[in-house]
């Protein structure tokens, strides 16, 4: 039942949040149902993978062959569980921000908690796809009602390039459906799917295209830092943070087992456009002068790295792919909590009208240079071993240029010093400024949901093997299926 | 209690315990007791280290097993130390340098605000803390973790005064250019994971996997390593980043820039010793570099004027040195070099520290002159530095030296001619920073000079111990031509270290004559020195001078040739790819269908006759395609 409690859960409470009066009241339900959904994710974790409590299946249009099973394997666990994170450090760290029709916003975000929660869930196509918009739809509104001064133009450029994606996943997985031995969305089935080579090639592109959108990799990135820019900061929190992840879980999940030769052969073409992106973020990043667009295209550049991660498909790649989604969720979350902060306390992002707040907030100072060092992957914070296992990965896939892969995304690594630590300085160090003369330091709610992210990045920087030891049997079987398939496959 | 080598864990955990404490309350403790705190972790660990190196002194190494830091598949990465010879050894100098260098700091600190004192051995603690996990470490990833570590601390340290953004840059420059070694280091881990699928030493070093390696994956895996290392030890063509880390306080030069962070690339390779030998490519390319560096370095030191940048390229210049020795094969002396090394550069940084303490801040050589009448204690162990350094017998840096110079010339004599030069480079900048400093008439200000005065005990006593340490330093490696059995040190380290069966062996007679050739070149060129600059006047700096003393202009060649190009291109990718063509593009995708959706509207004019107009007109078009396109 647990991960049906953990759709259930955000999707009537956020229905709820609709009926709230009170701004503080709907702000303390949503505060206390995303607790609770962290506890059920917590006890979801407890129990080991493939535990009866873990998957769910209930009938649902069954003439279609499609049905309501869900289930709770090691990645999704990890998955939810940052979902389930990602809430309260939000709504805590933003409970100084107002927001006009408060409820609303509250109930947006809670059914795109629920969407998410449906994504990592899913064991059917068809219900997969039904979260994948629902996670979707609440984003829009969020960014078009809430969001800055372009947010009109922006979301309607939001929309439509995940709009183009959504339509070609579906008839990616009709495609598909219409291949399977029994006519069903079942994921066992989809796995079986007779599909030629040339097929598969199909398939491939008209379901990666939304992923790649969604991660986004380049050179379908724009959308990306204008959203991330014109939202809300809590709605850019749960964008960048989690939802980013359903490109690159998709791809895991639903992509790789069903096309493993089409994935496999359009592999290094990929790779090369999201090392590009990695080299092509950091560059431009280093140039920002809005520290949202600066959080914005260093996400593309670890994303990047990320994608190119998956595709390595061997154990070192994928395992530390896993363990970095749910790490790099954490540290941007905090990056935008001290954004949020800064830009709620001066009126502007702006690099260069900022400088040393460091004197006049120290706590700040450190929470950040924390969260910054964990952002660039420093031994014993969070992000090391993930990083650490994507680049044995990549030096050790099979592809021929894995020497060229592997320098090029240590190009990025070396860059990613350069903006952040160039940001820091900017922001953090030097002399205060007319602006910055007043700073204060940071008030509680901020200091808690700041400190429980650098518990996590010390957690998990030190002993990451909690996180590995959990995604081990599912990396397995992504490895397992892909060479079976690629074995049995129907030679042309 | 039983054995010492059971509760390693302890020797870097107090201080990072230490680290805590200071760093979460130095807001509530008092600077005495943030002191106290900050070297009495220190000492602990230095008392454990000594206890540790007797244990392996009579024969007892360990290897202890903590946790799984990363296990995946079959690539195992334990959380594990490895406490042997060479570790030992490097243990010893670290906790003890540094336990000198906290005391000296309670003192040289004293005026900053309590906050940032406490940060200031915070920040201490955390170096320790990560220097020692870099040197215990029983595979390359812990040592990585300590790597980076360390590089965090420094990058910290530098840009400790951070209201100052030159420093801060400095601070960066540092980070960044330690990146771009760490990326190598990073490369060769995976490279020895691919080919032996471990990174721990135990298992990497045994002669069954050595002999899985080609040649190839030798030379490219050590090549790799010693990139990594010309970053941290500051080695061409990523060596700019340490004369500029000199912006952070001064006792953090001594301990992070001068005595144990920068030498953590000779650890590395003396820790892979047994890969290294089976490079020739390897080894004569660290003998090249560290020679160039040697030499480079020694130029520019000649006509610098900051107290602290003149140590500052002498240190580059003395790592060089150590690179030359391991590129000799002569990995003990290398590590003999950063032993006595440590001593009397941690000596002089803290001595200069002394004199910047006396005036009032002012690091500029042209300004002093005179003070050996008033700081006394500093001027003798500053000299007895400058002696250990250029190499006079039986000072410490002699016998390292002596060692560095004699694999030389076993390998080559050309290396030897020009690591002599160095040598009495060396000398003569060195006795020029002690002239110009400390004799002749002072040149400051009358507010300095009435300033002028020697240091306190806190600061004095370390000078004193460091002193005594680089005169009789070098006694445990006197050359067998003097003493059978003399050389003690590499008699403890030949359990890790092979010893190096040079390629032309001298006799004891040319030993001897190199030694006396090397010694009276030297004191020629202190007394040089000396006629030269005991009265200084201040001159300006024309010609060839003035390129040395820009630094050869290497900083403005990187500049010009790496850093704007790239942000110039960061600044095209941003305005033109980015906003102009890529979004451009998804922009006027759009418009083209706002376009076309427009042009569309105009055929729903709701008129009938149209409508039947377009029905036929297609109907004709799909006949006529259907009619070609039939088989």
């Amino acid at each position: 039942m647990i991960p049906v409690l953990l759709i259930l859960i955000p999707l009537l409470t956020g229905l709820a949040a609709f009926f709230f009066k009170n701004d503080k009241n709907v702000r303390l339900w949503s505060l206390g149902v995303s607790l609770f959904t962290l506890g059920v994710s917590i006890m979801g974790l407890s129990l080991k993978d493939g535990a009866g409590p873990l998957a769910f299946h209930g009938e649902w249009m069954q003439t279609l062959g499609s049905s309501f099973s869900v289930k709770l394997d090691g990645m999704g666990q990890l998955l939810c569980l940052l979902n389930a994170i990602a809430y309260p450090l939000v709504i805590l760290a933003t409970w100084n921000s107002s927001y006009k029709k408060a409820n609303n916003f509250f109930a947006l975000m809670l059914l795109a908690q629920a969407g998410m929660m449906g994504v990592f869930l899913a064991t059917d196509a068809l219900l997969f796809y039904f979260f994948w918009e629902l996670a979707l739809i609440p984003m829009y509104f969020l960014c078009s009602q809430w969001g800055g001064e372009k947010r009109i133009a922006v979301t309607f450029k939001f929309f439509i390039y995940t709009f183009i994606g959504s339509l070609l996943m579906l008839i990616g997985i009709l495609y598909i459906y219409s291949h399977t031995p029994d006519h069903s969305f079942s994921i066992e089935s989809f796995y079986n799917a007779v599909l030629s080579r040339k097929e598969q090639h199909t398939v491939f592109w008209l379901i990666f295209i939304a992923f790649a959108i969604k991660m986004p990799i380049f050179p379908l990135h724009t959308w990306q830092p204008d959203t991330y820019e014109q939202s809300p900061t809590a709605t850019t929190m749960i964008l960048s943070g989690v939802m980013v992840k359903m490109g690159l879980f998709g791809m895991l999940r639903w992509l790789f087992p069903v096309v493993p030769f089409a994935s496999f052969q359009w592999g290094d073409f990929i790779t090369s456009a999201a090392l590009i992106g990695v080299i092509y973020a950091s560059l431009i990043a280093i140039k920002q002068n809005d520290l949202k667009r600066l959080i914005a295209y260093s996400s593309i550049a670890h994303i990047g790295l990320m994608c190119a991660a998956a595709f390595t498909q061997n154990i070192s790649g994928l395992q530390g792919l896993m363990i970095q989604m749910f790490n790099h969720g954490i540290n941007i979350i905090g990056l935008w909590i001290v954004v949020e902060l800064i830009e709620r306390q001066f009126g502007t992002r702006k690099i260069s009208e900022l400088g040393g707040l460091a004197q006049k907030a120290p706590v700040l100072a450190v929470l950040l240079v924390i969260v910054a060092l964990a952002n660039i992957a420093l031994p014993l914070t969070n992000a090391f071993p993930g990083e650490f296992l994507m680049f044995n990965g990549i030096f050790s896939s099979k592809t021929n240029y894995y020497l060229w892969f592997t320098i090029m995304a240590g190009i990025g690594i070396i860059l990613g010093a350069v903006y952040t630590l160039n940001m820091i300085r900017k922001v953090f160090y030097g002399t205060t400024n007319e602006l910055t003369n007043t700073a204060m330091d940071i008030k509680w709610n901020e200091k808690l949901a700041l400190g429980i992210i650098v518990a996590i990045i010390f957690l998990f920087g030190i002993y990451p093997q909690f996180l590995l030891n959990s995604t081990v049997a599912v990396t397995d079987t992504i490895i397992d299926k892909f060479e079976m398939l690629n074995n049995t496959l129907p030679k042309q | 209690m039983q054995n010492v080598l059971q509760i390693v864990y302890l020797i870097p955990l107090l201080p990072l315990i230490g680290f805590l404490i200071n760093g979460l309350g130095r807001k509530h403790l008092s600077k005495s007791l943030i002191g106290v705190i900050g070297s009495g972790v220190i000492l602990a660990s230095f008392v454990l280290s000594i206890w540790v190196f007797l244990q392996v002194k009579g024969g007892n190494t360990h290897e202890a097993h903590y946790f799984d830091f990363i296990s995946v598949g079959s690539l195992k990465i334990p959380f594990a130390f490895k406490i042997d010879q060479l570790s030992s050894l490097f243990l010893l100098i670290i906790t003890g340098v540094g336990f000198l260098i906290h005391v000296y700091s309670t003192s040289y600190m004293q005026e900053e605000k309590q906050e940032h004192f406490g940060r200031y051995f915070a920040y201490l603690n955390l170096f320790i803390f990560s220097m020692l996990l870099l040197v215990m470490g029983a595979n390359f990833v812990i040592m990585f973790i300590g790597w980076e570590g360390v590089g965090l601390c420094s990058y910290l340290l530098i840009g400790y005064w951070f209201q100052k953004q030159e420093y801060n840059k400095a601070a960066n420059k540092a980070f960044i250019m330690n990146r771009i070694g760490d990326l190598a280091f990073l490369i060769a881990i995976f490279w020895l994971i691919q080919k032996l699928g471990t990174v721990s030493y135990s298992e990497v070093f045994t002669a069954a996997n050595l002999a899985k390696l080609s040649t190839t994956d030798v030379t490219v895996i050590t090549l790799l390593l010693f990139v990594g290392a010309t970053g941290k030890s500051a080695q061409i063509p990523l060596y700019t980043w340490l004369p500029d880390a000199m912006a952070g306080p001064t006792p953090v030069s001594a301990l992070i820039h001068a005595a144990t962070m920068v030498t953590a690339g000779i650890y590395m390779i003396a820790r892979s010793n047994l890969l290294y030998s089976m490079s020739h490519i390897t080894m004569d390319i660290v003998a090249y570099v560290g020679l160039a560096t040697a030499l480079l370095a020694a130029t520019i030191a000649l006509k610098q004027n900051d107290i602290k940048k003149v140590l500052a390229y002498s240190t580059v210049s003395q790592l060089g040195f150590m690179f030359l020795a391991l590129g000799c094969g002569a990995y003990t002396a290398a590590v003999f070099h950063v032993m006595t090394h440590a001593f009397f550069k941690a000596l002089m940084f803290l001595g200069s520290g002394s004199v910047i303490h006396a005036m009032g801040g002012e690091q500029d050589i042209r300004n002093m002159g005179g003070l050996s009448k008033k700081l006394k204690i500093t001027f003798i162990t500053f000299l007895i530095g400058c002696v250990a350094i250029a190499g006079i017998p039986p000072f410490s840096g002699f016998f390292s030296k002596d060692a560095i110079l004699l694999s030389a010339f076993e390998k080559n004599p050309v290396l030897y001619g020009i690591a002599l030069f160095t040598a009495l480079l060396t000398a003569f900048y060195m006795f020029r920073l002690l002239f110009i400093t400390f004799t002749g008439k002072f040149r400051g200000t009358h507010e300095q000079e009435h300033h002028l005065h020697e240091s306190p005990a806190a600061m004095t006593i370390p000078l004193i111990i460091l002193a005594v340490l680089s005169i009789i330093g070098g006694f445990v490696g006197i050359p067998e031509v003097f003493m059978h059995g003399g050389d003690k040190l590499g008699e403890f380290l030949s359990p890790v270290i092979a010893t190096h069966a040079p390629e032309h062996p001298v006799s004891h007679s040319t030993e001897y004559m190199l030694m006396g050739l090397s010694t009276g070149l030297v004191l020629i060129m202190i007394l040089f020195a000396w006629f030269k600059f005991r009265n200084y006047q201040r001159t300006e700096a024309t010609g060839f001078g003035k390129v040395l003393e820009n630094k050869w202009y290497v900083d403005e060649l990187y500049d010009k040739v790496i850093v704007n190009p790239l942000n110039k291109f960061g600044g095209f990718l941003k305005t033109v790819i980015d906003k102009s063509l890529i979004d451009g593009l998804v922009n006027g995708a759009g418009r083209l269908v706002n376009y076309s959706s427009r042009q569309l509207r105009l055929l729903q004019s709701g008129q009938v006759g149209n409508y039947v107009l377009l029905m036929v007109v297609s109907m004709v078009l799909i006949f006529v395609v259907q009619f070609f396109l039939r088989k």
